[in-house]
């Protein structure tokens, strides 16, 4: 039995806007990440993925606002703590957090030894610049960037060579959980190769113990993480294997999803892409039912009615609609 | 093919940044002929030069040498003029949505001057709203509650669908679409893609991909064209081009691209 590094418990954040109002953008979400794996969460823009990467850390500044729920960071619960506290114990020694744009991170007036300095003393502020500089080169070489890179200014980087210097920045640390959110998404895709490379090279050479990846692009995800977890409207409607949610979907809206995807591979041209009618739902209003329901072309009056609950299958699968699996098959398999 | 159907051609066009050692050629000696009708993609990297490429056939940006024919005749663009002539028959539409509109004007001012531009700035109020109204239904959008708000109100993916309204109510017979989808989520994507071929169905127009997603190359285009270093390295039909690529620069640019149903070889970066 593998140990598990990242536990989250039925976790719901929330933004209160400035008239009042509150938008649960996690809704209790619960995961598990054992050692050595890593989860993929993807889902449509505005349904939760980014607010959950940064509920993950035990971090909350407003307007986002922790509400309930645990997390657990190798056996160790992180939640309640004092956000300073977090802010020096938690992030980059336990859990790092690379955002879509990390390359702008850097300060463009310092060179990269400097800002790596100021990310190391903030947390150990013991260790001195000849230390800083040994760790930094060493990291550096392992992870294949090459050492001048340190001394350089980031105007002197191409995109791509940011976001990596960045993303080794993250991690000197060594902390056990990466939450990478949209790492690659700004950049072409031989740098975002290059950068998934990293990330898959920070697991392998054992630096991470376990990987969150968020992003929309579902052949990236599905390349990248052992297990995909699908969001919408703040909640879980799916989890699985990679090869379980992309092949084999339970839930409408992650059929839906798979609908979408466009890959340079024979027999796809021309196939009408399958756009999922209407846009998601308020949060600040969610409906009472499913929320999928207003979009889902199998849903029926009883949808609406009562919220549902996420059914299990089998150990690490689960789907979240009130029509059972064997009916949500056949019904697929009528379409075809 | 008879060549009345070329709508847009080049030949040896060519744009040079700067001069001396700092001399960049962005776009270097490139032919080209897009016939109307065919769905045209060109494919590279970031600083392969397609971006510059797409602005010299807009007609932003000056040509260093080369010539460009629209619709066979030489194209003239020296006068402002010219300009306003040529932008009703090339559209574009960029990657970034956000800095696309004027902030201070509202929406209905924005669709009232593609109107304008179309010459149908003397029409009565009525069938100017009638036509809005059906520019905003071809892209999904609720029209009444469009017409008292900014762009800035609306979302990346709402934004986009509008900028195809623009194009809905111009009808350019070329659209020219930059990176059209690369900052939208993937469900997002397929929306906008439908759409622009639902629009090129309904208003014959040649839509030209640029992009770095080959992907989408592939799922929209009859014609790719892959760019590397301001020239074109291999063209030719989507299925040619793509499943059985000859030059090793788009067999790399495939290999970059995460696939369902191959393995992703990470070893070749």
């Amino acid at each position: 039995m593998a140990k598990t590094v990242l536990e989250v418990r039925e976790l719901t954040t929330r933004y209160i806007t400035r008239f009042r109002e509150s938008i649960y953008a996690v809704d209790h979400v619960s995961l598990k990440v054992d050692e050595g794996r890593s989860l993929g969460i993807a889902g449509e823009s505005g349904c939760g993925k980014s607010t959950l990467a940064l509920s993950l850390m035990g971090y909350y500044f407003p307007p986002l606002y922790y509400t309930s729920g645990q997390i657990i960071v190798d056996e160790r619960n992180i939640t309640g703590m004092d956000p300073d506290d977090v802010r020096k114990t938690i992030l980059g020694n336990e859990v790092s957090y690379i955002p879509q744009a990390a390359m702008n991170a850097l300060n463009p007036t310092r060179r990269v030894i400097n800002f790596i300095e100021d990310v190391i003393q903030a947390h150990r502020p013991e260790t001195t610049k000849r230390e800083i500089y040994d760790m930094a080169r060493e990291r550096f070489e392992l992870l294949g960037l090459p050492p001048e890179v340190l001394e350089k200014f980031p105007v002197e980087l191409s995109g791509g060579m940011k976001q990596r210097t960045v993303i080794a920045t993250s991690v000197i640390l060594s902390p056990k959980v990466l939450v990478a959110d949209e790492p690659s998404s700004a950049l072409d895709v031989t740098s975002q190769k290059m950068v998934i490379k990293m990330v898959m090279d920070l697991m392998e050479k054992g630096i991470i113990k376990a990987l969150v990846f968020i992003t929309h692009e579902l052949p990236l995800l599905y390349n990248v993480t052992d297990d995909i977890m699908v969001m919408y409207a703040g909640q879980v409607v799916e989890r699985g294997t990679a090869q379980e949610t992309v092949f084999d979907p339970i839930h409408p809206y992650t059929r839906a999803l798979m609908g979408s995807i466009i890959v340079p591979e024979a027999g796809l041209r021309g196939v009408k892409l399958a756009a999922i009618p209407g846009t998601p739902p308020n949060l600040k209003r969610p409906p009472s039912g499913c929320r999928f329901a207003e979009r889902c072309k199998y849903a029926m009056p009883e949808c609406r009615a009562a919220s549902v609950d996420l059914h299990e299958t089998k150990a690490g699968r689960a789907y979240r609609c009130i029509i059972p699996e064997e009916d949500l098959r056949r019904l697929y398999k009528n379409e075809q | 093919m008879n060549s009345d159907s070329i709508i847009l051609s080049g030949k040896g066009v060519t744009k040079v940044f700067g001069f001396g050692s700092r001399k960049t050629v962005a776009v270097d000696h490139v032919d080209f002929s897009f016939r109307q009708g065919e769905v045209i993609s060109i494919v590279g990297e970031s600083g392969s030069g397609k971006t510059t490429l797409a602005k010299l056939l807009l007609g932003l940006e000056s040509l260093t040498e080369g010539t460009i024919y629209f619709e066979g005749q030489q194209r003239d663009i020296r006068s402002h003029r010219q300009k306003r002539e040529y932008w009703k028959n090339i559209q574009a539409i960029f990657q970034d949505p956000f800095s696309a509109y004027n902030m201070f004007r509202r929406i209905d001012a924005v669709l009232l001057d593609c109107i304008q531009m179309r010459g149908g700035g003397r029409l009565p109020y009525e069938q100017k709203v009638a036509m809005m109204r059906e520019a905003c239904s071809f892209v999904n959008l609720k029209f009444d509650e469009l017409t008292n708000k900014y762009p800035f109100e609306l979302s990346g993916g709402q934004q986009q669908r509008l900028m195809i309204a623009r194009v809905f109510l111009l009808k350019p017979k070329i659209l020219l679409a930059d990176e059209p989808t690369s900052m939208i989520d993937a469900c997002s994507r397929a929306t906008i893609l439908d759409m622009l071929m639902a629009l090129r169905a309904e208003i014959g127009m040649t839509p030209i991909f640029i992009t770095h997603d080959i992907g989408l190359a592939y799922y929209v285009s009859d014609t790719v064209y892959i760019m590397e270093h301001g020239r074109f390295v291999e063209s030719g039909s989507a299925d040619e081009v793509i499943l059985r690529p000859k030059e090793p620069y788009t067999r790399r640019l495939l290999n970059d691209v995460p696939k369902l149903h191959e393995e992703w070889d990470l070893s070749t970066v």
